[in-house]
């Protein structure tokens, strides 16, 4: 399994920001789509970095000003991205050895989606459910007369 | 009127598809307690399972052995199969709104993604898929021609169509005629002159998608030694750096077996199977006549992408393999449906956990879902799919319980079958196919094999008496 299956049902819309934007835009679009990091674009599509809840509340305990702030500013910039074709099992690992939460996927320089940890997981657990339960129905096929 | 879902009106769906997606949707609608549901399976073959009749290789017979799942589905008494009756031909959208509350999309991944080499059209390249629609029966492609008579075959990728391909292409007359093997695919294999097969990975064996069972079956054929590469099945730097940080036992185990067959010295078998790894083709190569004589490959190098994944590149080493015939593997896509949003990046329905996508405005177009392959693309086996499943049936009993449902004119079970018996007179019910079934069944006993399918749907309504 790769990153494109988990993108393919996660329909066609990623939440970007643009890096000159202010603070109080990116919580507005955090807050509508309720989710927990915006991808920063420049140009087409070229994610430059990232803002997520954290890095807002970690500027805002600090000082008062956060929400006039651009987003420039605040953003991480040392970003890892993912490709469609990476395998889920590389990308588990280094999401989890690297507390990553969310991992913008590039195709050819372009944003194509954002896979979160929680997607991971998610996609990882259903690839076992879905071995063991091919497993099951054939252990079952052995016995007749066993039912589900 | 209030919400579908009672005895008085219950929740009418349509689902499109009868492969293993479509009863694992079918299954936990008909199974909800407080909720009535009415489900119609619509497949355009007059025969249901899907992949698992026309796509698992005949001669791993155990892995079809989950039909006797999904006919436990179909006995249930608000479920209904209707056969050989296409979406968007025999009835369209507009039909099916007119009928149903939910309408589900579980049509799967119908096509091959091409490999983009210049050669890739000449006589006696073909899809892989469609090599194994044609050895399973499938009535689409029980006319398809293959050149049995050359004597080396390439077949591109290392995924699990592949190795079916290379082993069915490996396997003897004898082992094949236990099969449930399209009888006329057994003649036809029968007279083959192939004497060498080779399977290409683009990337190690660490990152072959081939399971350890699979890889272990190869080594285990009949009539044909398995043979590979030393140097290839050694762990390049960056494959050892990989597992070193992150650990797999199947995948230690999957380049231990590969490892031991370097070590194999032929046996003398009549064919020969060549596991090769790190190799792409780049050109395929024709003869004055158009047919393919060989391919160019080139030898890849392996690379960490900042996840970690492994992906090749290219190098500047080639090498040319000459082959009489190329089977290609090297990914599937779903085909778009009449009416139905489509996402071209991935090949799949635009969805959003199955949720069908309006795509203007990126919200949910109300009754529409999909699952499977045709949701998420291709990846995991067979039960992978119920879980999939499962989250788009979460979503339509969410949406019912919100009223976000359609309103058909006709919501009546009586009015969907009219509808279908005017436009599909000879459509084929259940009870039709566990006759066709048993049918099949008693054919193969005669010959000491598990069935001798029906290859042609005029053999099939035939056979029913149509």
């Amino acid at each position: 399994m790769n990153l494109a299956t988990i993108l393919a049902r996660k329909g066609a819309q990623t939440v970007t920001v643009r890096s000159e934007q202010t603070i109080r835009e990116g919580l507005a679009l955090l807050a509508r789509h309720n989710i927990g990091a915006l991808i920063v674009v420049e140009g087409a599509d070229r994610p430059v970095g990232i803002l997520s809840e954290r890095d807002i509340v970690r500027e805002a305990a600090r000082r008062e000003d956060v929400f006039a702030r651009k987003v420039a500013e605040l953003m991480t910039r040392d970003v890892i991205t993912g490709q469609p074709q990476d395998d889920l099992q590389s990308v588990a690992h280094t999401m989890t050895e690297k507390r990553v939460r969310h991992l913008p996927v590039v195709d050819q320089g372009r944003l194509v989606g954002v896979v979160s940890i929680g997607d991971v997981v998610k996609a990882q657990r259903d690839e076992y459910r879905g071995e063991a339960e091919t497993l099951q129905a054939q252990l079952l096929a052995d016995q007749p007369g066993r039912s589900q | 009127m209030g919400k579908p879902g009672t005895t008085e009106q219950p929740l009418r769906v349509a689902i499109i598809g009868a492969g293993p997606t479509g009863y694992y949707a079918a299954d936990p609608l008909l199974r909800q307690e407080g909720v009535v549901v009415e489900v119609d399976l619509y497949d355009r073959l007059p025969t249901p399972y899907g992949l698992v009749r026309l796509g698992v290789a005949p001669d791993h017979q155990k892995i079809k052995s989950v039909t006797a799942a999904f006919d436990k589905v179909a006995a249930h008494p608000r479920f209904r199969f209707f056969g050989g009756v296409e979406f968007g031909k025999d009835v369209t959208l507009a039909d099916l709104r007119a009928h149903y509350h939910q309408i589900v999309y579980c049509t799967g991944a119908q096509t091959d993604r091409r490999m983009g080499v210049p050669g890739e059209d000449l006589q006696g390249s073909h899809p892989a898929t469609e090599f194994v629609a044609w050895y399973n029966g499938h009535p689409d492609y029980r006319d398809s021609q293959f050149d049995l008579s050359v004597e080396r075959v390439a077949v591109v990728g290392v995924g699990n169509v592949a190795v079916d391909v290379a082993r069915i292409l490996c396997r003897s007359a004898d082992e094949l005629a236990k099969t449930d093997i399209a009888d006329y695919a057994l003649q036809a294999l029968r007279a083959s002159r192939i004497k060498e097969v080779y399977l290409l990975g683009r990337r190690g064996p660490a990152q072959a998608a081939f399971t350890n069972p699979e890889i272990r079956e190869l080594g285990e054929l009949a009539d044909a030694d398995i043979a590979v590469v030393p140097a290839e099945v050694e762990l390049d730097p960056a494959s050892r750096a990989s597992v070193e940080k992150n650990p797999d036992r199947a995948t230690m185990k999957k380049v231990e077996i590969l490892q031991g067959y370097a070590l194999r010295k032929p046996s003398g078998k009549s064919r020969r199977l060549v596991v090769r790894f790190l190799v792409s083709p780049v050109e395929l190569l024709g003869d004055a006549s158009g047919r393919v004589v060989g391919m160019r490959l080139t030898q890849n190098e392996l690379y960490a992408t900042p996840t970690g994944a492994l992906q090749p590149r290219a190098t500047d080493r080639f090498e040319e393999l000459a082959v009489g015939l190329v089977f290609r593997s090297v990914g599937y896509r779903g085909v778009p449906l009449p009416g139905v949003p489509f996402n071209e990046k991935w090949g799949v329905i635009l969805n959003e956990k199955g949720r069908v996508l309006d795509p203007d405005t990126k919200q949910p177009v109300v009754g529409e879902y999909t699952a499977g392959w045709i949701k998420r693309g291709p990846s995991g086996v067979i039960g992978t799919n119920k879980p999939d499943a499962a989250e788009t049936v979460e979503c339509m009993l969410e949406d019912l319980a919100q009223g976000a449902v359609r309103a058909p004119a006709q919501p009546a079970a009586a009015a969907a079958e009219a509808l279908v018996r005017q436009r599909r007179p000879g459509y084929v019910s259940y009870a039709d196919w566990r006759q066709l079934n048993e049918l099949e069944v008693a054919r193969g006993r005669a010959l000491g094999r598990p069935r001798l399918k029906f290859t042609r749907v005029e053999e099939m309504l035939g056979a029913l008496g149509r």
